[in-house]
């Protein structure tokens, strides 16, 4: 049942107040009072924290990382002996014409030392001898600067559409939506495993613009791509919504420019709309970068990400299957923790949450 | 009416041209994708690749080009033996794109029907029972793992079910992966398909669980829902006649959209992960290599399925519904 409807005005709100506590009532902005709900929600804060925790410990790989595991994502450590056994224990073939050592290559791999090694190859070594709790942190790394910078992007890309066409309407609407609706025709992995694998080749190197086909703004930019239109739309219609109010009118017939009505008048009210959005496509783009990487289509071996540390353990599931669990696991929890705070803060901006359900 | 659904076929037809044209242009756009020197081989002599260049029509302008390749795709939809020239070939072993698309057609579409009567069921159970019992435990536990379901990359979770269910030599419960026609056996056919089905079902059922709750949560709080309660009609009688009807709609149209995603292909990872070879395990094998002609199949395939089932959609609910009908 919704609560009982109580037609007070702020006036006599503001007299009762000051009748009980001799003090009127202190105006609170939507934001604060977002905040204060969001704050009772000790779930949401707790999957802050996780997501957090996961994000600092990637992020910093780079300064301590060395310093515990004693090497790098994408050294190799095939000859190496770890608590007396070796990284990859395989039957020696021969050597070959250079000299070098050629080893079997369905041999046993180091499974996690769980510490033993005093911080070498926690989770054990994979097919070609590399750490893979330090590919796991660098990969992570990777995987959250493609997650997090293509949400950015794709939001701002997709609030600034909606604006446009949500303000203007007309042909500006029209070809704004027609767009989204082309790229909403294609089946979304469809089109970014297209995207990416094509200029995975050669880079991108058109209209002054040069990026490098090894460079994480490829996948980045593909995710942003295919998800403008997911985000788009909804904003678009609010917009639409939002265009009919007064207080656009108003702000029309004092003579506000264009500018400042989309900025100053409509951003603000799809803010928390977008914010949502935000946080629930990080944990969105995160999935499809683990995709797309799984298929070669994304971030480019030898540089990792939780989708190739997956793709370069999977071969090995039988013999070693933590090389694919623990990237899994690291992505499950990092995008759980994610959705469940997007959860809570759509629950606290947005005003239906107060509708509580009894039966 | 009738001027509703010929305007949304014809929308639907101007749609599919915009999508052949933005695939042709991704790949003439990308660089270094010249085809003729991968025609060509590995030590092709110059003149080699000007005659494939020649051949192929890639010396053309693109329009004519688009054209050409247009037109061999509708000649291999046209029944009957057609010169190999004629047809829509790949770049790399030169076969015949639509022909390969029919083939990965009966996995796909065992794989879509299967996994949507699952996820169709499976999530209007969770989000019912959800919703039924929001605010308490069960709701909590549902929710939680709905969130674990949405949360999970698939290609993860089909390697793990693979390894624990098919590969494991203690307990190979089912067949390791691979496709087996309908036709030529229907048990071994389900016993290959039953873990793919469940992989791909897990992302949607969470899905629209969570949409479907929080619609009946809105739908339950309208007036007509009141009244219907309060005429003294039974609470079960509530949910299946008013409540659950309204809050249906929005997941029928998910479901619509979803289904002919991945109808058209849209399981790559899926396919992938079990080694059914379908349109997505088709499109996937040939992306790697950059190869034009299948990938641009493939993607006007999908895309027709998902233009035209919400083409369907609308007209549907504009035959349902007066108030979406345009004047």
């Amino acid at each position: 049942m919704a609560e009982p409807a109580t037609d007070f005005t702020l006036d006599t709100a503001q007299v009762l107040a000051e009748e009980e506590h001799g003090a009127s009532i202190v105006g609170r902005s939507p934001w604060y009072l977002a905040w204060r709900r969001l704050r009772r929600n000790y779930i949401a804060f707790i999957a802050l924290f996780v997501f957090v925790v996961i994000a600092v410990a990637c992020s910093l790989a780079p300064i301590y990382a060395h310093h515990i595991a004693h090497t790098a994502p994408n050294a190799t450590h095939t000859e190496d002996i770890v608590n007396g056994k070796q990284v990859l224990s395989a039957p020696v073939i021969g050597t070959d014409a250079q000299g070098n050592v050629v080893v079997e290559k369905a041999g046993g791999v180091l499974g996690p030392t769980w510490w033993h090694a005093h911080g070498r190859f926690v989770l054990g070594a994979d097919g070609l001898g590399r750490d893979v709790a330090v590919r796991l942190l660098y990969g992570g790394l990777n995987s959250l600067k493609i997650g997090i910078g293509s949400a950015l992007i794709c939001v701002m890309v997709a609030v600034l559409l909606a604006l446009l066409a949500g303000f203007y309407g007309g042909w500006v609407d029209w070809i704004i939506t027609r767009s989204f609706d082309l790229i909403w025709a294609f089946p979304v992995l469809l089109l970014a495993i297209a995207l990416g694998s094509a200029l995975s080749i050669n880079g991108f190197h058109h209209f002054g613009i040069s990026i490098s086909p090894h460079s994480l703004w490829i996948p980045t930019l593909v995710i942003s791509y295919v998800y403008v239109p997911y985000v788009g739309r909804p904003l678009r219609g609010q917009i639409l919504s939002l265009r009919e109010k007064e207080f656009i009118e108003a702000a029309i017939g004092q003579g506000a420019s264009p500018l400042r009505i989309m900025f100053s008048d409509l951003l603000p009210n799809v803010a928390s709309t977008a914010l949502v959005f935000f946080t629930l496509i990080i944990a969105n783009n995160i999935l499809t970068e683990a995709g797309l990487s799984f298929l070669g289509a994304g971030v480019q071996p030898p540089n990792p990400s939780w989708g190739t540390v997956i793709q370069e353990g999977q071969e090995r599931i039988i013999s070693a299957p933590w090389l694919t669990l623990a990237p899994g696991i690291a992505i499950v929890l990092t995008v759980l923790s994610l959705n469940i705070f997007g959860d809570g803060l759509r629950d606290a901006l947005d005003p239906r949450a107060k509708v509580r359900v009894e039966h | 009416m009738t001027a509703f659904v010929i305007r949304r076929f014809l929308g639907m037809i101007a749609v599919l041209f915009a999508v052949s044209i933005l695939v042709f242009l991704i790949f003439i756009i990308v660089p270094g994708g010249d085809p003729a020197s991968r025609i060509a081989g590995k030590h092709p002599t110059p003149q080699n690749v000007v005659n494939i260049k020649k051949k192929w029509g890639f010396d053309k302008p693109f329009y004519v080009q688009y054209y050409e390749m247009m037109k061999k795709v509708g000649t291999g939809l046209l029944p009957g033996n057609h010169s190999q020239y004629d047809v829509l070939r790949s770049f790399d072993d030169q076969t015949n794109v639509v022909h390969e698309i029919k083939k990965g057609m009966p996995a796909t579409f065992s794989l879509t029907i299967g996994a949507g009567l699952i996820w169709l069921f499976w999530g209007v159970m969770v989000g019912v029972l959800s919703a039924i019992t929001a605010g308490r435990l069960a709701d909590r536990l549902i929710t939680i793992v709905a969130l674990v379901g949405i949360s999970m990359p698939v290609f993860w979770l089909g390697i793990i079910t693979r390894y624990f269910l098919a590969e494991k030599p203690s307990h190979p419960w089912f067949p390791d992966g691979g496709y087996v026609p309908l036709t030529a056996s229907p048990w071994e056919w389900y016993k290959h398909l039953i873990l793919p089905w469940f992989v791909l079902a897990v992302l949607f059922i969470g899905f629209y669980g969570r949409v479907l709750r929080s619609n009946i949560l809105d739908t339950i709080n309208e007036d007509y829902v009141r009244t219907a309660r309060a005429k003294g009609l039974t609470p079960r009688r509530v949910l299946a006649k008013h409540v659950l009807r309204n809050s249906l709609i929005p997941v029928v149209t998910l479901f619509g959209l979803d289904f002919a995603a991945v109808l058209g292909g849209g399981a790559i990872l899926t396919e992938t992960v079990f080694e059914l070879h379908g349109v997505g395990f088709y499109a996937a094998e040939r992306v790697g290599a950059l190869d034009l002609p299948p990938i641009m199949g493939v993607t006007l395939y999908g895309a027709f399925f998902i233009v035209l089932f919400s083409a369907i959609i609308d007209i549907l609910y504009a035959f349902l519904d007066p108030r979406i009908r345009p004047a």
